[in-house]
Parts: structure tokens; C-alpha cells; sequence
């Protein structure tokens, strides 16, 4: 197996991202970002992208926070942020364990694996470990089919995996 | 046939420039500048280069229609999605050699007189992201991008842009609503984006696998291009194999080669020996094809004689084993996921398809069932609904129903009927929690 080479996420409490403001880095950065498009609007997916990567998560302060960065209403930012799968509303565990459950996978033993993971773990799909440690998602077509089956942790491919694999991946995610 | 395509396949550093440069990279950008663009738009014409993202319309009749007296800047989107169960080529691309699609995102944005250029790479690629920015790094460093490049006076920017997770934005119209920082919802067709595309400026949209042709097309001429493959599906192809096969992956192969060549050959037979049932040869939304047909050429032209399509070239493979009710269940649930949620026949249907299969599935199936799903077919694809997602999941509901029906109605015919439940109430969703009534 591919070494593990996941850090782990870091999710910041929702009490500390009801209210968010961006630092100079990262005006920095949002100056970079608005120079590659001839609109602001245009800043909205690499703007939540870049506060997602900072605070681990997407909290309604964060969408109101890039609104009101880009002149946008907070309504739209927030039907934007629930269009897309990847921007996580609610804060994850540290690991998050996106298993791949279309028809490719499932070809190669998905099955095995997700029934593995829901008892080892004690979670069903869209539920967290008590410990905070794990979150568990199934996915659609993570494009990597040829390796199946596969679980993307974080922002990391693990794949061609069986039962004893996944055992030592978990265990190695601390 | 010779790699092309995935010629620096097994090469140390192959992603790096001056390996690139070392196999003759960035030969055809120089030769592409003495060239006037219309003449690399007519050079891509007559190559036969059809696009490899699923519809396989002439790349070079696409650029065309750019038109080229409008005052509007102009844009060239390099379409790496890659969102289509059993797809996987355009990863393969990135992971091998960005600067080859690099290059041929350089040559395409002059030909159609682009100044920005975008790729739009979906969310879970953060790796092949990374590849990409570090690989247009590099080639701002050595004067293939910014601004007069190789002191030509040609201007030209690119930059990454990251989708977040939704497989209609590989639909090239929802791509440009999602580049402009909106929902992904596809727009009604005309205007084209050729004409009407991102920024309300004229733009073309290509496939990574055809932006990567275009360097060999300059590089060695149309007709060396035309000479690979068969009349009208010129050029080598990526196919992705994946499911019961020994082994699954990406291969460069001629266009025309048949399915059997592919399994058989390429990746080794069959898992365990089992006998092939059926396989999908163009990506989750190609109708399925029994057996029987393994023979067909792997073409455009040749998978729509046999009833499928050729799409992004991603072949998955089954074996006797699959119960197709269960696999038609899995592709509609993708699909039924996936729908953007604009046309109604989309969104209600693929929810009712996968209800209905479900129901089959689980023993419950009733004699009208396959009907409904007929019906369900009839009504949400072909010209039904703004984007093509529609026919994508009608497809496979039409093709299983076609050539596996029988399975179908052995579930119906064993099935119990359901047991007569009251209707639940739903619990009333609001912004964050969930309240019972
Ligand atoms: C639902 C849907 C999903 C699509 N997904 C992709 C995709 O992931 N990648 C892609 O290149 N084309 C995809 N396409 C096709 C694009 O709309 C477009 O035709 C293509 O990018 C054009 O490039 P080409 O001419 O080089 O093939 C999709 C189309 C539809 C209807
Ligand atoms: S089906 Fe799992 S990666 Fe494509």
C-alpha cells in the first residue's frame, strides 16, 4: 500500500468561525485570485476554497464573510456552498473518509469495505466517530475507477484496498 | 501503434519540463507561431480530431465557430472534470505529462486568438491541481505563458480553477456558470459558448485528451495524425478500462480496435476466468452492450451502429456474475444524485427510476413497472430538458431494459407486493436542524 501521507484536517469550533475576517495573507492571496477573472462573482468557488482549507469547514460566518468580500448576497454565496458536495456546512471529523460507491467500485468489492468501516468504526454515512476523529461519506465516481475500490481521506487517493489495508490506513490516521 | 499520448509513460521526472523539453516539447508552440491561426484551425480540421470528452464533435470545426471579428476578448476552457463513472484518462494525462496539455492549451488559445485560458479541474483532484499549477509555474518561467511569448507578441494567461463536487459542471455550459462563480446549471443552447460562453465572450470548450492531440497534430501534420485509426475517427485514443478485467487502467490504442482487442489483449482476459455478460464501452451514460458485441470497433461511428456511443472512451467491464437490476440500481443512483435539479423530467425522474428499480430489486416490483420506466425514459431525454443529463440516465434504463430485460422480469414475476405502509410524514427540513411534526 501507497504510504500514508494524510494530515489530518484542522477544524476550527463553530464558535470561533461565527464571525471570521481575513488576515493579510490571505487578502494577499484573494487580491491574486480576483486578478485572474474580469468579475468578482467569478472569486466565489476559489475564495471558499481557500477559507475552507484555513478553518477546516464552511460556516454560514465564512459565507457571509466571502459575500460580503465579493459585494454578493449571503443568500447566494449559501446556495452556491450547498450546489457543490465538497463544501462541508457542518465541521467534520479530522479525517474525512469519502468512500467511492458507484458502479466501478462496487465492481471490485466497495461493498466489503463500507460494511468493514461501519463496524469498525460504529458509524453509518454522514455520521462522525464520538472521538471526533472520523467522518464517514459515500461519494459518487472519484475519476480513478482503473484502481478501485477507493477512498479519498481528506485530499489523498488510497486505493485498490481490501479489509486488511483499510485496517492499517485507519490505524495510521491519528 | 507507438505511444503518443503517454509517450513519457515510465520516464523519471516525466512531469517536468526539461523532460518535456528533452522529448521535444514546445517544438510544435514554435512551429504553431509561424503559423497564421486559421491555418492551425484548418491543420486541426483536416487532422479529423474529434473531441474526446463524450460527444466527439471536430475540435477543429468547434474552433471555427469562434467568430473572429467580434470585439469581445475571447477564451479557451480546458475541460478536466473528469466527473463520468469509468473515466479516468484525463487524470492519466496530468499524472504523465501536464506540459503536453499545457501545449496544447497554448496552441488552441492562439488559434481562436485567446488571452485567457482556464482549466477547470474537478474538486477532488487536489494532487492533479497541484500537477498543473506547479507544471504552469514552470512555463511562465520559461516564457511559454504571460505576456509576448517567445517574443511574439502573443499574450496569453492560464490559471487552475477548482470545481467542488458536482458531476453537471462537466457539462460545458454549467462549467462556465460555475466558473462565473454560480450554481452549476446548464444554460439553454443557442447561443453556443463559441459564441456566448463564459463572461458573455466567445469561447470554446475542449477535452484535456483533445487538447493533448493538438501539439502532435502541428508537430507532424494532419495527415500523419488522419493516418491513425479509421475514416472519420482519426488519432490515437485513451481508453480506461475498469471492472472484471485482470488488468484495468488507462491504454493508448488506435481508434477502431475492437472491444475484444481491448479486454482480451490490453488488460489481460477476464477476472477469474469468468465469462463476459456485458459492458458499458463509453462511460456510465453509453448504453450498455450485451456480450455479443464485444467485436465492434472502438469508434465513434462504429459504437453508434451498435446502439452505444463511444463518449469519453471509458470501457467498464462485466462479468456473469452482476445482476443488472443491481447495477442499473447503482447507475441511477449516481444520476439521480447528480441531476442539477433545473428540468423537471431530470430531477423527478431519475428519482422515480431509481425508486422503481429499487422497488424490483428488493422483491417488491409490480407488473407495470418496466412500462413506467419506459415511460420514464421516454420523457426526460431527447430534447426534453435543457443539457443532456437527461439522456444520459435514459440510456442505460432503455439499453438494460433492452438486452437484460428478462432479469427484470424474473425479479417482477417472484416479487411479493409491498406491504401496505401509511405514508410517512416527512420531517420539515429548515436551514440547520431537523424538526419532526
Ligand atoms: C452531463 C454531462 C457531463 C459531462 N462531463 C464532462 C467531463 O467530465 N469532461 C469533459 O471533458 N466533457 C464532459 N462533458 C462534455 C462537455 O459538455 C463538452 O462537450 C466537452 O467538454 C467538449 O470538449 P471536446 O469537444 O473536446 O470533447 C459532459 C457533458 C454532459 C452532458
Ligand atoms: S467508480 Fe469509483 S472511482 Fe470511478
Amino acid at each position: 500500500m501507497t504510504p500514508v501521507h494524510t494530515e489530518p484536517l484542522q477544524v476550527t469550533p463553530p464558535a470561533e468561525v461565527a464571525e471570521v475576517h481575513f488576515d493579510d495573507d490571505m487578502e494577499k492571496r484573494i487580491r491574486e485570485i480576483l486578478k485572474r477573472y474580469p468579475t468578482k462573482q467569478a472569486a466565489v468557488l476559489p475564495l471558499l476554497w481557500m477559507c475552507q482549507e484555513r478553518w477546516g469547514w464552511t460556516s454560514p460566518g465564512i459565507m457571509n464573510a466571502v459575500a460580503e468580500r465579493l459585494e454578493l448576497a449571503p443568500a447566494f454565496v449559501e446556495g452556491v456552498v450547498t450546489f457543490y458536495t465538497m463544501y462541508q456546512t457542518e465541521p467534520p471529523g479530522k479525517y474525512l473518509l469519502q468512500v467511492c460507491t458507484t458502479l466501478s467500485c462496487q465492481l471490485c468489492g466497495t461493498s466489503g469495505l463500507v460494511d468493514h468501516l461501519k463496524e469498525r468504526l460504529g458509524i453509518d454515512f454522514g455520521e462522525t466517530t464520538r472521538d471526533g476523529r472520523f467522518t464517514l461519506l459515500d461519494v459518487q465516481c472519484l475519476g480513478a475507477c482503473g484502481e478501485a475500490p477507493i477512498i479519498q481521506v481528506n485530499n489523498d487517493y488510497y486505493t485498490e484496498l481490501t479489509p486488511e489495508k483499510l485496517d492499517q490506513l485507519l490505524d495510521e490516521l491519528v | 501503434m507507438e505511444p503518443i499520448l503517454l509517450r513519457a509513460r515510465g520516464e523519471t521526472n516525466s512531469r517536468s519540463i526539461s523532460t518535456y523539453l528533452r522529448l521535444g516539447g514546445y517544438g510544435a508552440l514554435k512551429k504553431a507561431f509561424i503559423m497564421d491561426p486559421a491555418a492551425i484551425r484548418e491543420e486541426v480540421k483536416n487532422s479529423g480530431l474529434r473531441g474526446r470528452g463524450g460527444a466527439g464533435f471536430p475540435a477543429g470545426v468547434k474552433w471555427g465557430f469562434v467568430p473572429q471579428d467580434s470585439p469581445k476578448p475571447k477564451y479557451l476552457i480546458c475541460n478536466a472534470d473528469e466527473s463520468e463513472p469509468g473515466t479516468f484518462k484525463d487524470r492519466e494525462i496530468i499524472h504523465v505529462d501536464p506540459h503536453m496539455l499545457i501545449e496544447g492549451i497554448i496552441i488552441a488559445s492562439y488559434a481562436i486568438s485567446a488571452n485567457t485560458a482556464y482549466i477547470y479541474i474537478r474538486g477532488e483532484f487536489v494532487e492533479e491541481a497541484r500537477i498543473l499549477e506547479q507544471a504552469i509555474a514552470e512555463a511562465y518561467k520559461k516564457k511559454y505563458l504571460g505576456k509576448n511569448i517567445l517574443t511574439t507578441g502573443y499574450d496569453l494567461d492560464l490559471y487552475v480553477h477548482r470545481g467542488a463536487g458536482a458531476y453537471i459542471c462537466g457539462e460545458e455550459t454549467a462549467l462556465i456558470e460555475s466558473i462565473e462563480g454560480k450554481r452549476g446549471l446548464p444554460r439553454l443552447k443557442p447561443p453556443f459558448p463559441a459564441v456566448v460562453g463564459v463572461f458573455g465572450c466567445p469561447t470554446v470548450v475542449n477535452n484535456v485528451e483533445t487538447l493533448a492531440c493538438v501539439p502532435h497534430i502541428i508537430e507532424r501534420g494532419a495527415a500523419w495524425f488522419a493516418s491513425i485509426g479509421r475514416p472519420r475517427n482519426t488519432g490515437p485514443k485513451l481508453f480506461c478500462v475498469s471492472g472484471h478485467v485482470n488488468r484495468p487502467g488507462v491504454y493508448e490504442l488506435p481508434l477502431g480496435v475492437t472491444f475484444r482487442e481491448i479486454i482480451e489483449e490490453h488488460c489481460g482476459g477476464m477476472r477469474d476466468g469468468k465469462a463476459l455478460k456485458a459492458f458499458i464501452p463509453g462511460g456510465s451514460s453509453a448504453p450498455v452492450l450485451p456480450a455479443d458485441k464485444v467485436d465492434t470497433a472502438a469508434d465513434f461511428d462504429a459504437v453508434a451502429e451498435a446502439g452505444s456511443m463511444l463518449g469519453s472512451g471509458g470501457l467498464i467491464v462485466m462479468d456473469e456474475t452482476v445482476d443488472m437490476v443491481w447495477a442499473l440500481e447503482n447507475l441511477l443512483t449516481f444520476y439521480a444524485h447528480e441531476s442539477c435539479g433545473q428540468c423537471t423530467p431530470c430531477r423527478e425522474g431519475s428519482d422515480w427510476a431509481l425508486d422503481v428499480v429499487r422497488r424490483i430489486r428488493r422483491g417488491h416490483g409490480r407488473p407495470e413497472d418496466i412500462e413506467t420506466l419506459q415511460r420514464i425514459a421516454r420523457y426526460a431525454s431527447q430534447g426534453m430538458t435543457i443539457c443532456p443529463l437527461g439522456d444520459a440516465f435514459c440510456g442505460p434504463i432503455t439499453s438494460f431494459l433492452n438486452h437484460f430485460g428478462h432479469e427484470f422480469e424474473a425479479y417482477i414475476e417472484a416479487a411479493t407486493p409491498a406491504p401496505r405502509k401509511k405514508l410517512p410524514i416527512l420531517p420539515v427540513r429548515s436551514g440547520r436542524g431537523t424538526f419532526g411534526l
